[in-house]
C-alpha cells in the first residue's frame, strides 16, 4: 500500500461486551482497498459481532471505525449502506414471496412510487449481471430460485446500493462446490473491479483459495493478522484454537463385518405431503461409516428421521440385523429405535438434541428414562443416578464446563454437541445416526467428536454419517453416498472420488449426462 | 322473489357489508406488516361509543367521527407497544383489549348519561345523512337500470362510499408504492427489512395505527349512520367476522370487498327474510341469524382451502446476533 491511498476498512480498539461476556477486545483491522480479506476463527470468537458492529447492528462500546481514511461513526444499517457497506448474511435476508427485482429495491427506491424504481433496477440489474456472471432473471420468485441464486440475489442488492466493501458470512455453507466456484469467481471478479471484500469463513480451503490477507480472532481478540500466500491451513487452525491441532483424520482402513442396517425401496414424505425419499436402498455394514452426501434438503434430513422414529415411511423396507422393524404406527417411535440398538445424533441439536432450558442432566436422560438404571422403585425415577451418570459421561467426552446442572443453553454448541454424542454413543449401539455432528461446532470439538466416531466404528459399529460439509464425509466416511432429490445418486469410494465428480453428482448430473 | 326485493336485499347488504368492510381492511394493514390484531372488535367497539357520545353532545356528527377515530387509534397504539415495543403476546393484547372496550363503554356511558349503557338518540345533524346521487331522481323511471342506480347505489352515508373506495386506494399503496413493498416485506421478513436499513418498528407502528383509523370508521358508521346512537355490545362480533373474511380473502384488498359483501348479503338475508320455507321446512329464524357466525366457524375450519398468512404474522421482531 502506497502512503497516500487510505485503507478501505481501518478499525481501532474496538470493544463490544454483552453483559459478562466480552465479545470483542480491542480490535484493530486493516484492509486495503481491492482485497480480499478472510476472517477465521471459531465459534464465539467475536467474527459475527465485529462485522455486526461494522454494518451498524450493534454499537460498539469503544473504538473508531475509518471507511476510506475517514472517522464514520455507524449507529445503523442505513448509515453502513451510505458509507458504501453491504453486507450478505449468512441466512439470507430475502422476501420470500417477493420477485428478485423487488428485493432488490427494497429499501432503496427511488420514490414514493415504484414503478419508476423497478424500471431502472431492472436496467441496472442487467448491466451487473453481464459484468460480473450474476446471472438472474429479475422476474422470478425467490422461493422458487435455488440457494446459489438467492445468494447472488444478496450480491445484487448490494452492488445496486453502491456498496464497495462487500461482507459475505460464511457463503458457501450452503452451496454445492460448483456453486461455490462460481461465487469465488465473482467475488474475484468484483476485486479486479476495486471492490473489497471480507470473507468470514470456518473453512480454511476456501481461504487459502481466494483471499489475499487474512485475520484470525480467537476469544474475541484479533490474534494474527497475515498475508494468505505466507501461511498454511495447519498454521490458521493453531492460531485459531491456540494449540496443534489436527486436521486430517486419522483412521485405519475399515473391516466390514455383517450387515447391520439394510434399507429397500425406501420411501417417505415430509409435512407438506411432499415425496422426499423416493425409493432409497442402502447398506450398512459392521465396522463401516457411510456418509450421505449432499446439499441440504435433499432428503437427507427425512432418511434420518425416519430411520431415528421421527417421521413414518411410505414405503419399503428396513432391516436392523437382519429383522424387519415397523415403519408406521407406535412400534416405529424413537423408543422403539433405541431398544433396537438404534442410537440417533439429529441434525439440530438445538431444537431435536435436547431442550434448551433443561440442565444438562436432564438432557442426558432422554429417550432412555427407562434405563433400570435410573429407576430408583416402580414408581420414581433415581435422579441422583442419572445425575452421578451425567457427571462421568461429561467427564470422559470433556464437556466444559463439567457441570450437570448448567442449563443445556448455556454450553457453546461444541459443548452442547458433545452432551448430545455422549449421551447416544455411550449405549454403545449397534447403528449409530449421525447428523451434522459438527456444525457449528468448534475445531478443538470436531477433532474429538471425529475421534469418537472413528472409536465407535473400530468398535464393530455401523454408522450413517449425514453431512453438507463434504470436507468431512471425505475424510470420516468409509463409503459415501450421494443423494440428490429423494435418490441415491451413486455410492463412491472415497480413495477413488473427488470433490470434483461428488459436487456434480450433488448437483443431480450423471455420468451419462456429464 | 321480485326485482324490488333483490334491490332491497342487496342495498341492505352493502349497508351491513360497510362496517366489516373497514374492519377487515383495518386488520389488513395491521397483519400485512406481521401484527395479528383480533382487537378488531374492542375498536369499533370503543369508536362507536365515542362518535355517538361526541355527536350527541356536539351535535356534530364529523366531530363525533373524529373523537371515534382518535379513541379507536389510542386502543391501536396501546396494542402497539405492547406487541411491537414491549414484544408482548399478540393474541393476549387484544384480547385485553376487546374486554377493554366491552367493560369501559358501558361504564362510562351509563356514568355520562345514565341509560344503562346506551347513549341517547341521536338526532339528524348527530348522524350521516345518506347522499342522494346526481340525476338518482330523474333517472329513476329507467327500468331496471333505474332503481339499480337510485336504490342501490345511490342513497347510502359518506361513510359507505369511502369504505367502498378504501379498496382500490389499498390496492393501489399496498403493490403500486415504496409503503406498500415495505409494509408487505415487514409482515413477511422483518429481518429483510431492517437490513435494508428501514425501521421496522416505525413501519409496525405505522400499520397499527392505520388499522386504528379505519376501525374508528367502522365503529363511527355503526352507531352515527346504521344506527341512531350507541347500545352496549353493538359491535356484536362484526370484528372476529371481518377476521375471518380477511382469512377468506387470504389478506388481499379485492378480495377482503368479496368476502365481505357475502357476509353483509347473508347477514341481511337473515334479517330480511326471517321464516323461509325449503324443501318445505320452515328454516327458524335463528337459523338464520346465526347464518353468518356459521359461516365464520366454516371458514376459520379451513374449509375454503389453504390461506398462507403473512410469514412473520404473531412474531415479535427481535434482532438476532
Amino acid at each position: 500500500m502506497t502512503d497516500t491511498e487510505p485503507y478501505a476498512i481501518e478499525l481501532k480498539g474496538i470493544s463490544k461486551a454483552f453483559g459478562p461476556v466480552q465479545a470483542n477486545k480491542d480490535i484493530s483491522l486493516h484492509v486495503r482497498k481491492g482485497a480480499i480479506h478472510g476472517i477465521v476463527g471459531e465459534n464465539g470468537a467475536g467474527k459475527s459481532t465485529l462485522m455486526s458492529i461494522l454494518y451498524g447492528f450493534y454499537k460498539a462500546d469503544a473504538g473508531e471505525i475509518l471507511i476510506n481514511g475517514q472517522p464514520t461513526p455507524i449507529p445503523d444499517s442505513q448509515a453502513a449502506i451510505r458509507a458504501g457497506i453491504g453486507m450478505v448474511h449468512q441466512h439470507f435476508k430475502l422476501v420470500e414471496n417477493f420477485t428478485v427485482v423487488e428485493n432488490v429495491i427494497l429499501g432503496a427506491e427511488d420514490g414514493a412510487l415504484l414503478q419508476p424504481s423497478i424500471t431502472k433496477a431492472r436496467r441496472i440489474l442487467k448491466e451487473l449481471s453481464d459484468e460480473y456472471e450474476l446471472h438472474v432473471d429479475p422476474d422470478s420468485v425467490i422461493e422458487e430460485i435455488s440457494v446459489g441464486h438467492q445468494q447472488r440475489v444478496e450480491i445484487l442488492k448490494q452492488l445496486y446500493r453502491h456498496a464497495d466493501i462487500l461482507i459475505l458470512d460464511e457463503p458457501t455453507g450452503v452451496l454445492t462446490p460448483a456453486e461455490a466456484d462460481h461465487l469465488f469467481r465473482i467475488l474475484n471478479g468484483l476485486k479486479e473491479q476495486g471492490k473489497t471484500i471480507i470473507l468470514i469463513t470456518h473453512k480454511l480451503r476456501e481461504i487459502m483459495e481466494v483471499t489475499d490477507t487474512v485475520s484470525v480472532m480467537r476469544r474475541g481478540e484479533m490474534t494474527a493478522t497475515v498475508q494468505t500466500a505466507d501461511t498454511s491451513p495447519e498454521e490458521l487452525a493453531e492460531l485459531m484454537v491456540g494449540r496443534k491441532v489436527l486436521l486430517r483424520v486419522d483412521k485405519a482402513p475399515a473391516n466390514p463385518g455383517e450387515v447391520v442396517l439394510d434399507i429397500k425401496d425406501l420411501r417417505a414424505n415430509d409435512d407438506q405431503k411432499v415425496e422426499r425419499l423416493k425409493g432409497i436402498s442402502l447398506q450398512i455394514r459392521a465396522g463401516e461409516i457411510l456418509g450421505i452426501a449432499g446439499v441440504a434438503g435433499n432428503g437427507q434430513s427425512e432418511l434420518l428421521e425416519v430411520l431415528g422414529g421421527m417421521i413414518a415411511a411410505t414405503g419399503g423396507s428396513i432391516a436392523v440385523n437382519g429383522e424387519q422393524i415397523d415403519l408406521t404406527g407406535t412400534s416405529s417411535d424413537g423408543q422403539s429405535r433405541r431398544a433396537r440398538g438404534i442410537a440417533h445424533v439429529p441434525e439440530d441439536r438445538q431444537r431435536e438434541g435436547l431442550i434448551m432450558p433443561f440442565m444438562a442432566w436432564e438432557n442426558m436422560g432422554f429417550g432412555y428414562h427407562h434405563d433400570p438404571k435410573y429407576q430408583k422403585n416402580r414408581l420414581f425415577m433415581d435422579n441422583a443416578a442419572l445425575k452421578q451418570d451425567t457427571a462421568e459421561k461429561m467427564e470422559r467426552f470433556d464437556v466444559r464446563p463439567p457441570n450437570p446442572f448448567l442449563e443445556a443453553k448455556n454450553f457453546s454448541g461444541g459443548n452442547q454437541q458433545k452432551i448430545v454424542v455422549a449421551r447416544e454413543i455411550e449405549r454403545n449401539p449397534d447403528l449409530l445416526l449421525i447428523g451434522q455432528p459438527t456444525r457449528g461446532v468448534d475445531i478443538g470439538a470436531i477433532e474429538f467428536i471425529h475421534k469418537q466416531i472413528i472409536a465407535l466404528r473400530d468398535e464393530g459399529k455401523a454408522i450413517l454419517l449425514v453431512s453438507v460439509e463434504l470436507d468431512e464425509i471425505m475424510s470420516l466416511s468409509d463409503r459415501i453416498a450421494v443423494m440428490f432429490d429423494g435418490h441415491i445418486m451413486g455410492e463412491r469410494l472415497p480413495s477413488e472420488t473427488d470433490e470434483g465428480e461428488l459436487g456434480l453428482l450433488m448437483a443431480g448430473v450423471t455420468k451419462g449426462a456429464a | 322473489m321480485d326485482f324490488a326485493t333483490l334491490i332491497q336485499l342487496l342495498d341492505s347488504s352493502i349497508r351491513l357489508a360497510t362496517p366489516l368492510l373497514l374492519a377487515c381492511l383495518a386488520g389488513l394493514y395491521s397483519e400485512r406488516a406481521g401484527i395479528f390484531d383480533i382487537g378488531l372488535e374492542g375498536k369499533i367497539l370503543i369508536s362507536a361509543f365515542f362518535s355517538a357520545s361526541i355527536a350527541f353532545t356536539t351535535g356534530n356528527v364529523w366531530l363525533g367521527l373524529l373523537a371515534g377515530i382518535a379513541s379507536s387509534m389510542v386502543f391501536a397504539l396501546l396494542h402497539g407497544v405492547a406487541s411491537i415495543t414491549f414484544r408482548g403476546n399478540q393474541l393476549i393484547s387484544g384480547v385485553a383489549i376487546n374486554f377493554l372496550a366491552a367493560g369501559m363503554t358501558v361504564v362510562v356511558s351509563d356514568s355520562w348519561f345514565s341509560l344503562g349503557g346506551r347513549t341517547p338518540q341521536l338526532e339528524t345533524s348527530g348522524r350521516f345523512q345518506n347522499i342522494t346521487l346526481p340525476f338518482a331522481e330523474q333517472l329513476q323511471g329507467v327500468p331496471i337500470l333505474g332503481p339499480i342506480y337510485h336504490d342501490l347505489i345511490s342513497g347510502h352515508s359518506i361513510l359507505v362510499y369511502a369504505a367502498f373506495l378504501i379498496v382500490p386506494l389499498t390496492w393501489w399503496l399496498l403493490y403500486r408504492t415504496r409503503f406498500g413493498l415495505r409494509l408487505r416485506a415487514v409482515g413477511e421478513n422483518p429481518a429483510a427489512v431492517d437490513t435494508a436499513g428501514i425501521s421496522v418498528v416505525r413501519m409496525r407502528f405505522t400499520a397499527v395505527l392505520i388499522c386504528g383509523v379505519l376501525c374508528g370508521i367502522a365503529g363511527a358508521y355503526l352507531s352515527t349512520s346504521l344506527s341512531a346512537g350507541f347500545v352496549r355490545e353493538m359491535s356484536a362480533g362484526r370484528g372476529f367476522i371481518a377476521l375471518a373474511a380477511l382469512i377468506f380473502a387470504k389478506w388481499r384488498p379485492w378480495y377482503a370487498l368479496m368476502a365481505c359483501l357475502l357476509f353483509g348479503l347473508l347477514d341481511a338475508t337473515g334479517s330480511l327474510f326471517q321464516n323461509i320455507r325449503l324443501l318445505g321446512i320452515s328454516v327458524p329464524v335463528q337459523f338464520m341469524q346465526a347464518l353468518p357466525y356459521i359461516l365464520t366457524v366454516v371458514i376459520l375450519a379451513g374449509f375454503v382451502g389453504k390461506a398462507i398468512p403473512p410469514r412473520a404474522g404473531g412474531e415479535p421482531y427481535v434482532k438476532e446476533r
